[in-house]
Parts: structure tokens; C-alpha cells; sequence
């Protein structure tokens, strides 16, 4: 079976609470929010779920742009902004539970917003 | 007004078989917040794809979890094989269908025990987990591992099984059904297991949706998604009972949990009755340019592998949501108005996984 292709809207950082509010008016719940770093710039996708019909909304940043948090409409959405924070260093504004960046301790800042390894063949991995 | 009291939980806890920490705020017995903590085995498996070519990246997406790890893997490349519009055989469907199943029967048979074991029920633990052992057998027959069955591959399955094996799987899920039975009368009619189940950590059906509760964490509460009716895999020429309860407590996650056990078999034997023959992989070549959020049922919930690639054997981003990340909000809302007694088992009734939640 050939599953079913996704849409992607993008939006801008300015627009993104209205967009989400017409999700959470709408029924559906928050599948996961996860970030890409694509060159200098990182894509936050916002995915969203109602029987079984799958949306993704996409944000484009560039490193210093603050988001704001949607955890007024999506509660749960902390957990999600928090991992983005500490792992990509996104800063997010105004979430309800805040870790400070200790939620992901780990040994290298913001890991993901360093630049990818390049392997060459005959590296050892 | 009452003294507030703050009560560190875990991150060792008798109870816990992973390191997850709750800040949990008392007022007397009861808890009136709670504030969780993760990080502390954070593996850093989404960046080792700048590092590893992405067929070779099956086998770290399949040691994301050591439970459900077949799942994880056959997730991993059923995404890819759907960027790729690669057309996977029938039969390798079927087999992954089969092996997903099995894979959550060793999870539930798991997770009722280690209940079973939190709820001082030491003689129905070991029951369980002696169940559960068949189950573990088959896996190893088949994929040659009880753990890591490494079996997914990009374009299919590296194993098949054969049909005299297959039908004797079907006579042995008999006596699995059977044993599962007893079992589950235990936990779903004795009185004590009942009594220190019921209206425990209950969690509503709007709370549950919202909060983006999953899995029989979601279903306990009559959230009535399984990402199983996708239809990935053979799941859509397959008849997928999706079991719910409605009373949102533990002994709802419980139930749904214990059910769900004859649903896999259910369905392994559809999947045994139906699977075709023919080949049970295709070759791959080239790589994956385009982007895909490939959702699965895990035994513990919905899992999302994001991956982007960008035509070279490198993918830009393996992003794996758990179903346990998504269930720690909702787990904040079942302890708040608890018993500090009761926290052990409302923790372990979300089935937590935290190597699969730290990636």
C-alpha cells in the first residue's frame, strides 16, 4: 500500500499562533513539534493530527529568531520547545514549563546546531 | 493554608526500570504538581545519522529501543522506502506484521509484569514473564535474536519464514492464548488488583486527546487512535480491532494493555492465513531525496520517524518522536491530585520508556 502523501504549509514566526489556534479550534491534538537545521537556517515543523488526517505546519528561522510558544493553546507543547531549545538552541518565548536548558544535559551545547560530520570514506565512524 | 513539601522521585526508584525524575510538590499525602526531568541517558542517535550511510542507519534506529525494537526499525524503513517510492513485497509486509505483533505481545507481557511486580503481586510477575518467554523464543527462532532481531531492511525483510513454521506458529499462539487468559482473568477480576487500580491516576478522555496522551495510555481513556489504521505495512488488508476503555484510571491503561495481547495474536494469525508467497525483498538503488513523517503503533503508542534526505546517502534529519515523550504530559495530569502512594503505579502505567524517550 502506497500511503498517503503530507502537505506542508509554511507560515511565518509572526503568523504561527493563528495558524496553530485554527488547529486547536478545529480538533486536532499535537503529534510532535520537531526542528532541521538545513544549511544556516532551522525548519520547525508542527504536526498535527484528527482521524487520522495529518497536517504539518513549517516555520523557517534563522538561529537568533525567538519563537513564541504554543503551550497556551497546546499544553503539552513544552516538552517539544524545551527538546528544541536544548538540543538546536532555539530560544522560545513565553513556555509554561521552562527547563532553562536541562532538560537534554548533554556533554556539547545545542548538538544539533553544530555543523553536521562529514565522513569520508575509510573514517573510522 | 498547608505546607508545600517537595519530594524528589527517581531518578532510581525501585519501580523505574529507567532513569526518569519527578519534582513532586506535597501537600500532606497529596500531590499537588509535578514537575518531571529526562536527560540523564541522552544517546545522541539522531545526530549518528551525519555518520552513517542511511541503509546502514537501520540498525541504529533499531537500537532506539530494546523492547520494541523490530518496530522502530521496520518505522525507520518503511519512511525511507516511502520517499524513495520503493515497492516492497508483499510477503516481507506480511513478515513484518507478524514480527511487529509478536513484538508487542513481549512488551505488554513485560509491562504486566513489571505492574504486576509494582503492585506487590510478586506470583503474577513471574507468571507473566514465563508467558512471555515464549513469545521470546519465537523471535529468536525466526531472526536469530531476542532483543535486536535486526530483520528490517530497506526493500523488505532479510528473513522469511517458512509456511511449516507458520503453521506451527499458529498452533503454538493456542497455547499462548490460553496461558495469556489465566493471566489476564488475574488482572482484570481479582478483587485486590482491582482495588489498587480503580480510580487511580485517572485522566479524562478531553484531557487525554489534548495533552497528547497515546497508545492504551490514550485508549484507557477512550481515545480511540491506533495508528495501526493507517494501513502501513498489511495492516489495511487486515481487521484491526482498536480497544478502548473509558474510565481513564490505571486500571483502564491496564485492561487495554491485557486485551490488546489477544488482538496481536489476532491479527499474526489473519497475517498467517493471508501472507502470499514470493520474494521477501527488492533491491534498492539510489537515495532519498524528499522528506516523510512516518507514523506507526508501538506497543507504548504512536512513533513518528521524520526523515529528510537530500539525494545523497546521508539523510539530513532522523527525528524519532516516542510515544513516552508524548506521554509525559499527560502523566503530569494523572499524579496531580494523587496519594504519594500511588505515584509508583501511575508512573508505570504510561509504560514508560525512557531509553526510546532520550534517543
Amino acid at each position: 500500500m502506497t500511503l498517503p502523501q503530507q502537505t506542508t504549509t509554511s507560515t511565518d514566526v509572526g503568523k504561527l499562533i493563528g495558524s496553530v489556534e485554527r488547529f486547536r479550534n478545529e480538533g486536532y491534538r499535537l503529534v510532535q513539534i520537531g526542528c532541521t537545521k538545513v544549511g544556516d537556517l532551522y525548519e520547525i515543523n508542527y504536526c498535527f493530527d484528527k482521524d487520522y488526517h495529518f497536517e504539518n505546519l513549517r516555520i523557517t528561522i534563522t538561529g537568533d529568531t525567538e519563537v513564541p510558544s504554543i503551550s497556551g493553546m497546546y499544553w503539552n507543547s513544552f516538552i517539544y520547545e524545551n527538546e528544541m531549545h536544548d538540543l538546536f538552541g532555539i530560544q522560545v518565548r513565553g513556555m509554561n514549563i521552562d527547563f532553562k536548558g536541562t532538560l537534554f544535559r548533554t556533554a556539547v551545547k545545542y548538538p544539533f546546531s553544530q555543523p553536521p560530520v562529514t565522513v569520508t570514506k575509510g573514517d573510522k565512524p | 493554608m498547608t505546607k508545600q513539601i517537595i519530594v524528589p522521585f527517581g531518578p532510581q526508584h525501585p519501580v523505574l526500570p529507567e532513569p526518569i525524575h519527578l519534582d513532586l510538590v506535597l501537600e500532606d499525602e497529596t500531590v499537588v504538581d509535578v514537575i518531571p526531568s529526562i536527560g540523564y541517558i541522552h544517546r545522541g542517535f539522531e545526530k549518528l545519522v551525519e555518520k552513517r550511510e542511511f541503509p546502514e542507519y537501520v540498525y541504529v534506529a533499531e537500537r532506539t529501543c530494546g523492547i520494541c525494537s523490530f518496530i522502530h526499525g521496520a518505522t525507520y524503513c518503511q519512511g525511507i522506502e516511502q520517499i524513495m517510492n520503493i515497492e516492497v513485497p508483499e510477503r516481507a509486509q506480511y513478515l513484518r506484521v507478524i514480527w511487529s505483533e509478536f513484538s508487542r505481545l513481549h512488551s505488554h507481557l513485560l509491562w504486566l509484569g513489571l505492574f504486576a511486580d509494582s503492585f506487590g503481586f510478586e506470583n503474577l510477575f513471574m507468571g507473566v514473564w514465563k508467558t512471555r518467554e515464549r513469545v521470546l523464543d519465537f523471535m529468536e527462532e525466526t531472526t536469530g535474536g531476542r532483543v535486536i532481531q535486526g530483520t528490517s531492511k530497506i526493500g523488505g525483510v532479510r528473513r522469511d519464514i517458512s509456511s511449516e513454521r507458520l503453521d506451527q506458529m499458529v498452533k503454538d499462539l493456542d497455547v499462548l492464548d490460553q496461558e495469556m487468559k489465566e493471566l489476564t482473568t488475574v488482572f482484570l477480576h481479582d478483587d485486590s488488583v482491582r482495588h489498587r487500580l480503580r480510580n487511580v491516576g485517572t485522566i479524562s478522555r478531553d484531557d487525554a486527546y489534548h495533552l497528547g496522551a497515546c497508545g492504551p495510555t490514550g485508549r484507557g481513556s477512550g481515545v480511540a487512535v491506533d495508528a495501526r489504521k493507517l494501513g502501513y505495512g498489511a495492516y489495511d488488508r487486515l481487521n484491526v480491532q482498536v480497544v478502548t476503555d473509558s474510565c481513564g484510571d490505571c486500571y483502564s491503561r491496564c485492561a487495554v494493555r491485557a486485551k490488546e495481547l489477544f488482538t496481536s495474536t489476532d491479527l499474526i494469525r489473519q497475517a498467517a492465513k493471508k501472507i502470499p508467497e514470493g520474494p521477501v525483498d527488492v533491491k534498492v538503488t539510489g537515495a532519498p531525496d524528499g522528506e516523510y513523517f512516518m507514523r506507526a503503533e508501538q506497543p507504548r503508542g504512536e512513533l513518528v520517524h521524520y526523515l529528510k534526505g537530500n539525494g545523497t546517502r546521508f539523510l539530513v534529519r532522523s527525528r524519532i518522536r516516542t510515544p513516552t515523550l508524548s506521554n509525559i504530559p499527560p502523566l503530569i495530569k494523572m499524579l496531580q491530585g494523587c496519594e504519594l502512594a500511588d505515584v509508583p503505579v501511575i508512573v508505570l502505567s504510561i509504560d514508560p520508556c525512557i531509553s526510546c524517550t532520550e534517543r
